[in-house]
């Protein structure tokens, strides 16, 4: 069971409210589509991915980067128990899409960047911790069930 | 996964507009790492003071962004123009790898945080190839 302070829960809970997940969700996934190329191969079915700018205009992949987010807002509103809300999460990418569990720390590590550069200053030294913390809670979790 | 010159001439680039920054991203970089990754404390336990802006992490960092400075420069063969460095990690310092990536983390964020405009995904994409070479060069003498 993961202990929270109330400086991270409040943390988490308002960053997360003053990200437009429809921005900040497809500028995550295009990152580390652009950034680590290989996490490509998951992505077979979307389309046109073959530079940087065909990557960025593509609605599929657009379309997920909004999934992921709304997947990650699931985790923010249960801090206390990520594990169980993501179960099933866990399976589905371990079972059917097949996603090597290092993909999910390339992907939070471009989430991070990305929030640092749409809150600037405002993600201090503490906040960037806490953000931290919880990614590191969530690539567990969702790792947790391939075996 | 080396450097192509396209990567080369982008690390540059971003190089000459953030270097001039270099002592507070050094300090940002450092003091970040040990926040977000408190295990990469365990090689400063002889320090007094690991916080946040202490004097201490301002020195270190500023050292630490002389050092990527001078991978900078010697992009071209960092094998040798790292070589005292990797020494001294090799022999002295003994620091394990896998660290290595999260301070690459922690100095992109603060590049992010501080220049988002000129940290564009393809300026990400060749950093964090840099950095990995970097790191790969600093590892060089290890075994």
């Amino acid at each position: 069971m993961v202990e929270w302070t109330d400086f991270e829960r409040t943390t988490i809970s308002s960053i997360f409210a003053s990200l437009d997940y429809n921005d900040v969700g497809p500028k995550a996934l295009c990152r580390c589509l652009i950034v680590y190329p290989w996490t490509q191969r998951y992505f077979g079915a979307y389309g046109n991915l073959y530079n940087p700018a065909a990557i960025k205009s593509n609605p599929l992949i657009a379309a997920h980067g909004v999934k992921v987010m709304h997947g990650l807002d699931r985790a923010v509103k249960n801090m206390d128990d990520i594990k169980a809300t993501y179960a099933e999460l866990s399976v589905l990418h371990s079972e059917k899409l097949h996603v090597d569990r290092d993909n999910f720390r390339l992907l939070a590590d471009c989430l991070t960047i990305v929030i640092a550069a749409k809150m600037g200053s405002a993600f201090t030294c503490e906040v960037q911790a806490a953000l931290q913390k919880f990614v590191a809670v969530v690539v567990s979790a969702l790792g947790r069930q391939y075996n | 996964m080396s450097l192509t010159p396209k990567d080369k001439a982008a690390v540059r680039d971003l190089w000459k507009k953030i270097s001039g920054a270099s002592d507070v991203i050094g300090a940002e970089t450092l003091g970040r790492l040990f926040a977000c990754y408190p295990q990469t404390k365990i090689y400063f336990s002889h320090w007094t003071d690991v916080s946040y802006g202490s004097p201490q992490v301002k020195k270190h960092g500023k050292t630490i962004l002389e050092g990527v400075g001078r991978a900078v420069a010697s992009m071209d063969d960092m094998n040798k123009g790292l070589l005292e460095l990797s020494e001294t990690h090799a022999f002295k310092l003994k620091i394990d790898p896998t660290n290595f990536k999260l301070m690459a983390q922690c100095l992109m964020v603060v590049i992010a945080i501080m220049f988002p405009k000129d940290f564009t995904e393809e300026a990400h994409l060749a950093t964090d190839k840099f950095l990995a070479n970097l790191a790969l060069a600093l590892s060089e003498k290890y075994r």
